[in-house]
């Protein structure tokens, strides 16, 4: 037997969470392929998860597989399954892994969770924690399909090193065709943290008045190497780029750290933050809703408190 | 042309999430539900697109009588028909079977929904429905153009956008700011009430999952205040005890 893990790569950099994703594969079948796609990859990064967990790397770089063409990788997944008799598939739930993950599904007449909080309990049957109303609750469910597609979310294992480098092969997969997307323009945010991915985020709300006062956000997210966030009515105002907009309609968030400036914290900002594991909040409202869902808070002026906060940081380090 | 917006029955935003019989069940006292919020985006999408090319507008939903007033209301925002298959939702690929069921002998142009349900999440009926058909599916959609038999769309990767061309038919998963979410009328309230809304068995599907207990996230233990004159003292936390930077 063995398992099958699909990888996505940024900027020649594999993924966190695909590295989680291995992680989450290797303990589940000690035999875990971890499968690329496309030219996105950069080979001794791939080679890299063999730390995490993956007994083997097979690359398929064609650019074919660049445009985003679900069935496509779907088909070649598939194959790499068939091919290693491999029943699960586990990647990262993503705007594109969840779409790949629907595709196998249906290709392979498998069970499909995405969203998968935790390790699955295989005493009876094989139970997924789901997390569902945009982080508000949880449910388990049962994967009764022989074959099963698991897209887990990030943070859904701590992963620690368990194995070490390894070299990745190519292969060429058997599927027809180019693929029916075109793409015609890719415009990259540049020099950002890639938001679903950070370790640390700071975010601001309505609290900071304008635009011109996100200066003081960049700088604290700088020293913090974190990424920068917003309320939506934030994005809303186009004080700041719509993808930057975290919530129940925005980005979701799992950060260590999730810092709110001047966020009220109404029940939609939230729910997309709630899976933060630790939450500062700084606001000027003693009754600001957010502080109930803090770890840490500062009741006082965010003009004042922030840069006080920057200056701290900055002796620490 | 023909566009189908597939719309979910969700609570809205604001509810409060609880479970009763044993956590087997979720608690919909008090709980109003809403078009959800993605959907609402692409049924907003679809009807600038009728008045763009006089397109006809179907909007389906899979659940039981109780999401009739929720297809009303997307019937008042301006979709032409609307189509409940009568089942209990439980899970992605039983909705997705059921939509392809249906869609199969309809030939829709362009099939719209939201990029993900905002009750259970799964974000995969889209992908689901367009292997079912074999047709392209592309999500999250920020824009979309029709241009000809083609569509050119933005389309949210992480860490930016692309812009797509993709031939009819399709399917996109759509969000913000692909349209402005419409607020019903008087007048569309009123024909609403005469527009058609057809009811579709939906059992007889195979099951690939089996939902179980739900449970709720562990609650904050409380927040700890810090005085803003002695700010290093957050410093401290953040490094010794929650062990963050």
């Amino acid at each position: 037997m063995s398992i099958v893990v699909f990888v996505e790569s940024s900027d020649k950099k594999v993924k966190k969470t695909s590295m989680e994703a291995v992680f989450y594969a290797s303990k589940i079948d000690n035999n875990v392929i971890a499968v690329a796609l496309g030219s996105a990859h950069d080979e001794s990064q791939l080679g890299e998860l063999g730390k995490w967990g993956a007994t083997d790397v097979l690359l398929d770089s064609a650019n074919k597989f660049d445009s985003g063409d679900l069935s496509l990788s779907a088909s070649a997944i598939s194959e790499v399954m068939k091919t290693k008799n491999a029943k699960i598939l586990v990647l990262a739930t993503s705007p594109f892994g969840s779409g790949l993950a629907a595709c196998v599904a249906v290709q392979l007449n498998a069970s499909l969770a995405t969203n998968v909080a935790e390790l699955p309990d295989t005493s009876s049957g094989f139970v997924v924690k789901r997390s569902i109303f945009t982080g508000k609750a949880f449910q388990n469910v049962n994967l009764t399909n022989e074959n099963k597609v698991i897209a887990i979310k990030k943070n859904a294992v701590d992963v620690v090193e368990n194995g070490s480098v390894i070299n990745i092969s190519s292969f060429s997969a058997e599927v027809d065709g180019e693929g029916k997307i075109k793409v015609k323009d890719v415009d990259m945010i540049q020099g950002d943290i890639l938001l679903p991915e950070a370790e640390r985020v700071v975010s601001a709300g309505r609290g900071l008045k304008g635009p011109e006062n996100w200066g003081m956000v960049e700088e604290l997210a700088s020293v913090l190497k974190a990424a920068t966030a917003c309320s939506k009515p934030v994005s809303d105002m186009d004080w700041r780029p719509h993808h930057e907009h975290v919530g129940q309609t925005g980005i979701k968030v799992s950060p260590q750290l999730y810092i709110a400036i001047g966020i009220s914290g109404a029940i939609q900002h939230l729910a997309g933050v709630n899976s933060s594991k630790t939450i500062v909040v700084i606001n000027k409202d003693p009754e600001a809703p957010f502080f109930k869902e803090a770890d840490y808070g500062i009741v006082g002026d965010a003009f004042e408190v922030v840069p006080k906060l920057i200056e701290a940081l900055k002796a620490n380090n | 042309m023909k566009i189908l917006v597939c719309i979910s029955h969700v609570p809205d935003t604001t509810s409060r999430i609880n479970f009763i019989d044993n956590n087997q069940k979720f608690d919909t006292s008090g709980v109003q539900f809403i078009i959800g919020p993605y959907d609402d985006y692409a049924l907003a999408k679809a009807v600038d697109l009728k008045e763009e090319t006089g397109a006809t507008v179907t909007v389906l939903n899979v659940g039981r009588a109780e999401t009739e007033p929720t297809l009303r209301k997307a019937l008042a925002i301006g979709a032409d028909n609307a189509v409940r298959i009568d089942a209990d939702p439980l899970d992605s690929i039983q909705v997705a079977t059921l939509i392809s069921n249906y869609a199969k002998g309809e030939s829709f142009d362009m099939i719209l929904m939201g990029r993900e349900s905002i009750d259970y999440n799964g974000g995969v009926v889209h992908g689901l429905l367009g292997e079912m058909l074999n047709i392209t599916s592309i999500s999250p959609v920020m824009t979309l153009k029709l241009n000809g038999g083609s569509a050119e769309m933005t389309r949210e990767i992480e860490g930016g956008k692309e812009q797509v061309e993709v031939a009819m038919p399709f399917i996109a998963g759509c969000q913000e700011p692909i349209a402005e979410w419409k607020i019903p009328n008087m007048r569309g309230i009123m024909t609403a009430r005469s527009k058609p809304l057809d009811v579709i068995d939906g059992s007889a599907v195979d099951m690939h999952s089996d939902a179980g207990e739900y449970s709720l996230p562990k609650t904050k233990s409380g927040v700890k205040l810090i005085d803003p004159e002695n700010i290093g003292e957050l410093v401290n936390l953040l490094k010794n005890e929650a062990k963050v930077i």
